[in-house]
């Protein structure tokens, strides 16, 4: 007889979730995890990495398509979608099955099964093998993540209509490609579609892709995206008639329409998250947009449950869920010296061609906040390694409190900068100010060199361009 | 080599002392262990000895210095071999002194600052004096004018950062002050113009520190107060009967002791009154230990019985005359007066009839003890005397709500007027 009885109970496999039960059983805490699907959750099978997968293939075929530029001859190059698809969900199975061994490694127990609340310290599981099980718990942390979301008219049928679950394992790669939304997700694919040579539509409701963004990154990204091919509409609404096998879009943006056919649609009109057939009825638990309410130590109001990563709110990010998951179970151990998270620590990433990475305040929303900011920028043409290596477009921003010299935000567009992007989390987390970034020493020649620069040139004292 | 002697940090929140009795003399050999001198600091005197062996070749810091920086080289050794300090830079490995006796690892309750159990010591009490604040925090700070050593870093490891320093107020107080506690006003409004006759007398360490907590307190803590009169005559009885059996024991328990077990055991009756407020938290203390203020030539301190609850009283009667008669000649530990979940303040041996304390931070009760005195009372209908005592609690509202210390009082009652049942 398995044990039912644990410490922490986490619900949801996923980046969160498995590494709150790590952490858990880390500090001795006898813990479970309850996943109904695949450990490692969307991220590892349906996300961040099988996609990531898919985009390392996009850049080397596109890398390969101007291999004359580097002064390689390469004929006949050619790609077979099967066997693309096949090393993105080879990828995604090695380490979804590295999280098991994680699981073992550290003796936490999995439940195969969907949970359901069931009164006070007790937990319902309907195991997939039929059984039912009863699991006692101290502390619950629920970790189940989110959904794309259907939008009326939009809704994805996993044929004509894609959400990122379809795209990412196409039987064949479509020639014409509409996506609707410009988050991450909908460019991440936009930008592998388009490399792979499909005609590509993006339509944004708002007035600028990757709205989260900030504005400069938003306005170079479209002109790179278009400067590859991309059709791109912004302020643009959609509505979707379905053919045999393609899909008539009519795109409104203001008063004009206009008509376009395409082989698929891929629906990324954000997320929702995953509160439904939880048990939270009738607990003091709220759901308020599909999301758990929680405090900053993830405690939803109901005695010991706690929420995190993405079924909590936003930002819809992995390494947030992750962050959320050490930090609740430290605070249910009594592990001293928590700190609650600040978001606007979180870095975030887009790995799209040209990438997007970015931290903290944009300069719009620095200076709605009243700061006076001071505001460096340095071009990837100003920069020796991204010259050689072929690299030359991009920008990477910096916005610091000019009474402080905090540093509210950076933002960079261009190769590789998603690798970047953590010198800043460090330079924030440790409430560095310019002074310590100006007389940090950065390697030559990198990329990261434009980081220095960057600061510098808020300071008026760039010393490349 | 020679060796310096450090001001030792004898808590965690001592950023200075006074020097103030020195046991050895230049030319003295001393052995690991032995007591070299006496730092007073908050409250307390403490002995200082020698963790290495060797010869005092001279004493920097002289005796009845104050304000000796922790940490600041007090006097050099000299090892085997040397006959004088070289240089007179104290260039020396730091030779390590501790205090004696040790002193107990001091929980956050023992810091005596109002502040959540998991938040770190802004500073340990072996740590030197480099302060950590990210550099952010620092630019703030020198823009503010705020003294970093006195901001409460709640980092990681008690960094100080930006948010410290944003809540802070310039020219902020010791560390030892909690970051929301205001400044002490340190002159006041007037000059005081002093004519012949007049005496201007430096604060003592002890006095410093009285004036920076009741000031915090009466600031920042919100008071109200609880007057009640108690009926003693059975509790007289009791204690007369009791002290029939103690004198073998070679006790003799007072009134105030049998007040401290009757306030022991209603605050284990009422958890909720045995806690402290913290922004973010309420600590409801596990253990009834209770602070008594003692008066002494130097001051007021406050020594604990701990867990009196558990205790009988001459048990109680026996410790807190010990801790009394330490408190007078300041030889008592840090641990015998740092924390404590309540304080009782007795004037009733001076024939205060009644008065109201201030609260003794971060408790969130102090009863003030009156005198017990024959008087004039009606029962049922009839005057009659007896033997009443008032007392007056004084409460922290944002721990306790009015009718919560109404019940207090009233289950403190019980076991006054009624001693028996501080046996059931």
């Amino acid at each position: 007889m398995a044990d039912t009885s644990f410490d922490i109970i986490v619900v949801g496999g996923g980046p969160g979730g498995y590494v709150a039960a790590i952490r858990a059983a880390q500090l001795g805490l006898k813990t479970a995890v309850v996943e109904r699907e695949h450990m490692g959750g969307i991220c590892l099978n349906w996300g961040c990495i099988p996609t990531k997968a898919l985009l390392r293939t996009s850049e080397v075929y596109g890398l390969i398509k101007h291999a004359d530029a580097y002064g390689l001859s390469v004929k006949d190059v050619s790609y077979d979608p099967k066997k693309i698809v096949e090393r993105s969900r080879k990828v995604a199975n090695q380490l979804s099955n590295g999280v098991s061994m994680l699981m073992r490694k550290n003796k936490i127990t999995v439940f195969d099964g969907t949970a359901k609340l069931a009164g006070a310290g007790k937990l319902a599981v309907a195991m997939k093998d039929k059984t039912n099980q009863t699991l006692t718990y101290k502390n619950l942390i629920i970790a189940t993540g989110a959904r794309a979301r259907n939008l009326p008219g939009l809704e994805a049928d996993g044929k004509l209509v894609w959400t990122y679950k379809e795209a990412m394992v196409p039987p064949e790669f479509p020639k014409s490609l509409l996506v609707v939304g410009s988050g991450a997700i909908g460019i991440e694919f936009a930008s592998f579609y388009r490399t792979m040579g499909a005609e590509v539509t993006v339509c944004e409701v708002v007035d600028r892709i990757l709205p989260v963004e900030d504005e400069e990154v938003s306005a170079f990204a479209k002109r790179a995206f278009e400067k590859q091919g991309m059709k791109i509409f912004t302020g643009a609404t959609v509505s979707l008639k379905k053919g045999a096998n393609n899909v008539t879009a009519t795109i409104k943006v203001g008063d004009k329409t206009q008509e376009i056919t395409v082989d698929r649609v891929i629906s990324a009109v954000g997320i929702v998250g995953n509160v439904e057939n939880l048990g939270l009825e009738g607990t003091k638990v709220k759901v308020e947009k599909t999301h758990i309410v929680i405090d900053q130590w993830g405690f939803t109001g109901e005695p010991n449950v706690y929420a995190i990563g993405d079924v909590a709110g936003p930002p819809w990010l992995a390494h947030k869920a992750m962050h959320e998951g050490v930090l609740v179970v430290e605070k249910i151990a009594g592990v001293k010296g928590v700190h609650p998270m600040n978001t606007a620590n979180i870095p975030g990433c887009t790995y799209c061609q040209p990438q997007v990475a970015s931290i903290g305040l944009t300069e719009k929303a620095a200076k709605e906040k009243g700061l006076q900011i001071k505001v460096g920028k340095f071009p990837f043409i100003g920069n020796g390694k991204a010259i050689a290596l072929g690299e030359p477009e991009g920008f990477v921003k910096t916005i610091f409190d000019a009474k402080t010299g905090e540093l509210l935000g950076a933002h960079m567009i261009g190769a590789e900068v998603t690798e970047l992007i953590q010198g800043y989390s460090i330079a924030k987390t440790l409430e560095t100010t310019e002074a310590e970034l100006m007389a940090t020493v950065f390697p030559h020649p990198t990329l990261s060199e434009m980081m220095h620069e960057s600061v510098l040139a808020a300071y008026g004292r760039t010393l490349h361009i | 080599m020679s060796i310096n002697i450090l001001m030792p940090a004898l808590s965690p929140t001592m950023t200075e002392g006074k020097l103030a009795k020195w046991h050895v003399k230049e030319g003295d050999m001393v052995k690991s262990g032995q007591v070299v001198c006496e730092i007073e600091t908050d409250k307390a005197t403490m002995e200082v000895e020698a963790v290495d062996e060797g010869k005092v070749g001279k004493i920097v810091v002289p005796e009845g210095t104050e304000g000796v920086k922790v940490n600041a080289v007090i006097a050099v050794l000299l090892e085997e071999g040397e006959t004088e300090v070289k240089g007179g830079a104290p260039a020396a490995a730091p030779a390590k002194v501790e205090p004696a006796p040790p002193q107990a690892s001091s929980g956050p309750r023992a810091s005596g600052s109002p502040k959540s159990p998991s938040e770190p010591e802004a500073r340990g009490p072996e740590k030197h004096e480099r302060i950590f604040a990210s550099p952010l925090a620092k630019r703030i700070a020198a823009e503010k004018g705020v003294d970093l050593a006195g901001v409460h870093g709640s980092g990681p490891n008690g960094r100080i950062v930006k948010a410290d320093v944003e809540n802070a107020k310039p020219g902020a107080a010791p560390a030892a002050a909690p970051k929301a506690a205001p400044k002490p006003a340190s002159a006041p409004a007037q000059p005081i113009v002093t004519a012949p006759g007049d005496q201007r007398i430096p604060h003592t360490p002890v006095r410093k520190v009285i004036a920076r907590r009741m000031l915090e307190s009466k600031q920042t803590v919100p008071h109200f107060y609880l007057t009640v009169e108690f009926e003693i005559d059975a509790l007289l009885a009791a204690r007369a009967a009791i002290n029939e059996v103690a004198r073998k024991k070679d006790a003799r328990v007072s009134v105030n002791d049998m007040v401290i077990k009757a306030c022991a055991k209603a605050l284990r009756d009422h958890p909720e009154c045995n806690a402290s407020w913290t922004e973010d938290e309420m600590v409801l203390y596990g253990a009834v230990d209770i602070s008594v203020a003692v008066a002494t030539d130097r001051g007021l301190i406050t020594p604990i019985v701990r867990n009196a609850d558990m205790k009988g009283v001459a048990q109680i009667s026996i410790e807190m005359k010990d801790l009394a008669a330490r408190a007078k000649t300041g030889k008592l530990k840090l641990e015998e007066f740092q924390g404590g979940g309540f304080t009782i303040s007795n004037l009733g041996m001076f024939g205060v009839r009644h008065f109201g304390a201030i609260i003794n931070p971060p408790q969130a009760m102090i009863l003030a003890v009156g005198a017990g005195e024959e008087r004039v009372v009606a029962r049922k209908g009839e005057m009659v005397i007896r033997n009443m005592m008032s007392c007056t609690l004084a409460v922290d509202h944002r721990v306790v709500d009015g009718a919560m210390g109404a019940q207090f009082l009233q289950t403190l009652r019980a076991y006054i007027e009624q001693p028996a049942a501080m046996l059931v």
